[in-house]
């Protein structure tokens, strides 16, 4: 088994050591929390988006929120859903439900070709013990006694997020909460590294475990489509890719500049039948692909969960950024973890504490140290982000996975003990298949 | 607090009708250059004109092109990384000149050097129009040995297709221009990017020509309807006290709100949104340097008022309701929310940020599902994230 120690990250204010969570996760708390002793009756506000490619309607039946479209805050803030996310967001920062003020963290764009940003962010990262991780396994069960994002505040909860019946947005500001189709919702990270930073967090109820499955990767795309700005990014960690908390969750925020990762060049490998566009990333450190088009949002989302699965069932651990909102999805798979457990990772590196999750892959650096902020390069940062990716061999290998898995048109290939933990975890959908078009493999010849 | 918003297509005539007289399209159709202009202060950015020569030079009708975003001219293998400096000029409101894979109508690629440049009005130094000048060229690549003579047969015919797309072109052409081997192989060859396109020096100058004819035009034809437009923004006092690419980004929150800077004596407005000045009836240059309580007057409970300056010094937020005077001196309702604003350093408070909303005004069915004090909120959200943008873009001048 592999391990590694660093300090997790805390996204709530309910997050404890283990040493402190104790036994039992059913003692009454009084906290306002997301559980059976406190949830039932509780109401949270609920934004139902449309399901199908509808516009925004305006002003029937009274829906209230259409009249935002007209505000245009800025270059964040053009649908309601920015706004109403956002306000809400300030709303807590004026709570002061954060643990820190994020717009006290300085920030700059590192100069040079690419476009790095870099964060100089203190507060994040607790001066506390280390707790182990086990980073060679990608699959894990959901473990009851741990941390799981029900036992967070309702306050810190913004609002449920629901496909809405009739194919138009709905919001209603106190919807009573369904424990037993269980919502999804979106709470705030109270370590945000940056304005709006969010979690999105499908079938809270349901708890089910860091891995992604069909329907929640919709979701999470939906999110992001939903949201005005293509400035709204949607990421996810796998665990072994520096995920600090075994229950599924996305997170999300708002950067006004574009990510290094969005500029790099991409060559196109194959379409599918469904629509989809694969590319593989170029002259970027970190070896991934980029899903494009799709007949439907529906078409590209299966693409990218088949994909996601497969990197699963492999335990290969991987990061995924959703872009451009919902147009783009970028899967990157690493190995930073296992060379950190192995002892392969150089100690200036290690130095930095710098943990590689989405964030840092695409391209937004957020560093621990003064003199890191300070010398800060782009060089440094490309340096760090080649560690983080597989080799080119590797990553071949790993292409060819994941083709074979994701075109052809039997059951998914697994390995019996990865078959056991899949079926602990809620079993596989294998009727997602999409053919590759017959005669369009390109491949093209790199110069 | 709401902008009326004027249906699309009047909106877009009236862009172009509203600034410059009469014979202006017909003046510019005169030109021998292909070249879009923009509004950015539409919702979608659109296009509101394209001269006779890009509709030729691409194969569109003026139906399909006008309303729409200049992106309809780019296609699969346009470089995004160029795609997303065009946009980042236009954000930071200056001129760029940068090459560019475009499409035709039928799918055909071709290159250009596309040059950007900003039109802006001499009265209150506001961006008017974008213009976009497109010049075929003939792409030079840098990559030497064998790869080179394949690239160079292709580059025969895409000058001999560039011969059609000049100047003279007429309608038949088009369908010759069909039958030219497609120039996909150069362009699919995705190391073969923009930044190894290299332009002539006589391409640049047809460039910055076509750029100088237009803005003379442009220039010429506003002088008739009074609203005077110039290629540098001139206005001093546009450029308030928080520095040119903030001033943009704040450009775009549509509500009323300003910007106060505590470090200054007295506290003064630095900056003053077009909502704002709406809702005062005052202009730009009678707030600026000014502190807020010019807005109180004979029936303004002092001690709200000083409320709001001892928030300010405490740098608390606060939410009051004041009772306000326009210009013409007629009373309002002011529910103002006051919130502090760090700059990019985070280092300390860069602003406060005052959000106006007048009472009397507000629509109680719209408002029935969130407070008002929420609204505000969204602007101070829109603020915070504005200013700390333009303080992590380290290359804007300020």
């Amino acid at each position: 088994m592999l391990r590694i120690k660093r300090v997790p990250t805390i996204l709530s204010n309910y997050q404890k050591d283990e040493a402190e969570e104790g036994g039992g996760a059913a003692r009454g708390c009084g906290r306002n929390c997301l559980r059976n002793c406190c949830l039932p009756g509780s109401k949270l506000p609920l934004y139902a988006f449309p399901k199908a490619e509808k516009v925004e309607s305006c002003d029937k039946n009274g829906i209230p929120f259409a009249f935002l479209d007209s505000l245009l805050l800025g270059e964040v803030i053009l649908k309601s859903f920015d706004c109403y996310l956002l306000l809400q967001w300030e709303d807590r920062m004026e709570r002061g439900l954060f643990r820190y003020d994020v717009t006290a963290c300085e920030t700059k764009v590192i100069p040079g070709e690419h476009g790095f940003i870099a964060q100089l962010n203190e507060g994040r990262h607790l001066k506390k013990r280390p707790t182990e991780f086990q980073v060679d396994k990608v699959l894990q069960a959901f473990d009851e006694n741990k941390f799981n994002f029900t036992k967070v505040g309702q306050e810190e909860v913004l609002f449920q997020f629901e496909p809405s019946e009739d194919g138009e947005v709905q919001f209603y500001p106190n919807a009573p909460i369904d424990v037993d189709n269980s919502p999804s919702v979106v709470a705030i990270n109270v370590s945000p590294i940056e304005y709006g930073h969010v979690l999105l967090i499908p079938r809270i109820l349901k708890h089910l475990p860091q891995r992604i499955d069909h329907e929640s990767l919709l979701l999470a795309l939906n999110m992001a489509r939903e949201a005005g700005s293509p400035y709204f990014r949607v990421g996810y960690n796998s665990l072994g890719a520096f995920a600090t908390i075994n229950h599924l969750h996305f997170q999300a925020y708002y950067l006004a500049v574009p990510f290094p990762l969005e500029k790099a060049a991409a060559k196109k490998i194959t379409d599918f039948n469904n629509g989809v566009e694969i590319y593989e990333i170029l002259n970027y450190p970190v070896r991934g692909l980029v899903f494009e088009g799709g007949n439907s949002l529906k078409d590209l989302s299966d693409s990218v969960a088949d994909t996601c699965i497969c990197l699963q069932d492999h335990n290969i651990p991987y990061n995924v950024l959703i872009s451009e909102s919902g147009k783009r999805v970028f899967v990157l798979p690493q190995c930073y973890a296992e060379k950190q457990a192995l002892g392969e990772v150089s100690a200036e590196l290690l130095d930095t504490q710098v943990n590689p999750a989405v964030w840092e892959i695409s391209g937004h650096m957020v560093l621990k140290r003064k003199e890191d902020y300070e010398g800060a390069s782009e060089k440094k940062a490309w340096r760090l982000l080649e560690e983080v990716s597989l080799s080119e061999e590797r990553f071949q290998e790993v292409m060819a996975i994941i083709f074979e898995t994701i075109s052809c048109a039997a059951v998914e290939k697994m390995s019996p003990e990865d078959k056991q933990d899949a079926e602990e975890v809620g079993g596989v959908n294998s009727d997602h298949h999409a053919a590759i078009v017959s005669g369009k493999q390109e491949c093209l010849v790199q110069l | 607090m709401f902008m009326e918003q004027q249906p699309m297509g009047i909106a877009i005539e009236q862009s172009i009708n509203s600034r410059y007289s009469y014979w202006v399209r017909e003046a510019l159709d005169d030109l021998p250059y292909n070249f879009t202009i923009t509004d950015p202060s539409i919702p979608g950015h659109p296009i509101v004109f394209a001269s006779r020569e890009l509709l030729k030079m691409s194969g569109y009708s003026r139906e399909e092109v006008i309303g729409k975003n200049g992106r309809i001219f780019q296609g699969a293998k346009s470089n995004r990384r160029s795609v997303m400096e065009i946009k980042q000029a236009i954000r930071e409101e200056r001129s760029i000149q940068i090459t560019l894979l475009n499409y035709q109508k039928n799918g055909t690629p071709f290159w250009i050097l596309f040059h950007m440049f900003p039109v802006f009005s001499k009265e209150d130094g506001r961006v008017i129009h974008f213009v976009g000048v497109q010049v075929p060229v003939t792409p030079k690549p840098r990559r030497s040995g064998s790869e080179f003579s394949r690239i160079q047969v292709n580059l025969c015919d895409n000058a001999a297709f560039l011969g059609f797309c000049r100047r003279e072109v007429c309608s038949d052409t088009v369908a010759e221009l069909s039958r030219i081997p497609n120039l996909d192989l150069a362009a699919e060859d995705t190391e073969f990017n923009d930044t190894a396109c290299k332009v002539s020096d006589l391409e640049k100058q047809g460039a910055n020509s076509a750029m100088g004819s237009i803005l003379s035009m442009l220039t010429h034809y506003s002088q008739l309807t009074g609203k005077l437009v110039s290629e540098k923004r001139c206005c001093s006092s546009y450029m308030s006290g928080v520095g040119a690419s903030l001033n943009t980004s704040l450009g775009r929150i549509k509500q009323s709100f300003v910007l106060t800077d505590p470090h200054k004596t007295d506290i003064p407005i630095v900056y003053a949104s077009d909502a704002f000045l709406e809702m005062t009836g005052y202009a730009r240059h009678e707030v600026l340097g000014r502190n807020c309580r010019f807005l109180s007057g004979e029936e303004t409970d002092l001690s709200t008022q000083l409320q709001v300056t001892n928030s300010m010094q405490t740098g608390k937020a606060c939410t009051v309701c004041i009772l306000n005077y326009r210009k013409d001196r007629s009373p309002f309702w002011n529910c103002l929310y006051i919130s502090p604003v760090r700059n990019a350093s985070g280092k300390q408070t860069a602003y406060f940020v005052e959000v106006q909303m007048n009472v009397n005004n507000y629509n109680e069915k719209q408002q029935q599902n969130l407070r008002p004090e929420m609204m505000q909120l969204s602007v101070v959200a829109a603020v915070k994230v504005a200013v700390r943008t333009s303080g992590m873009i380290a290359t804007t001048s300020n």
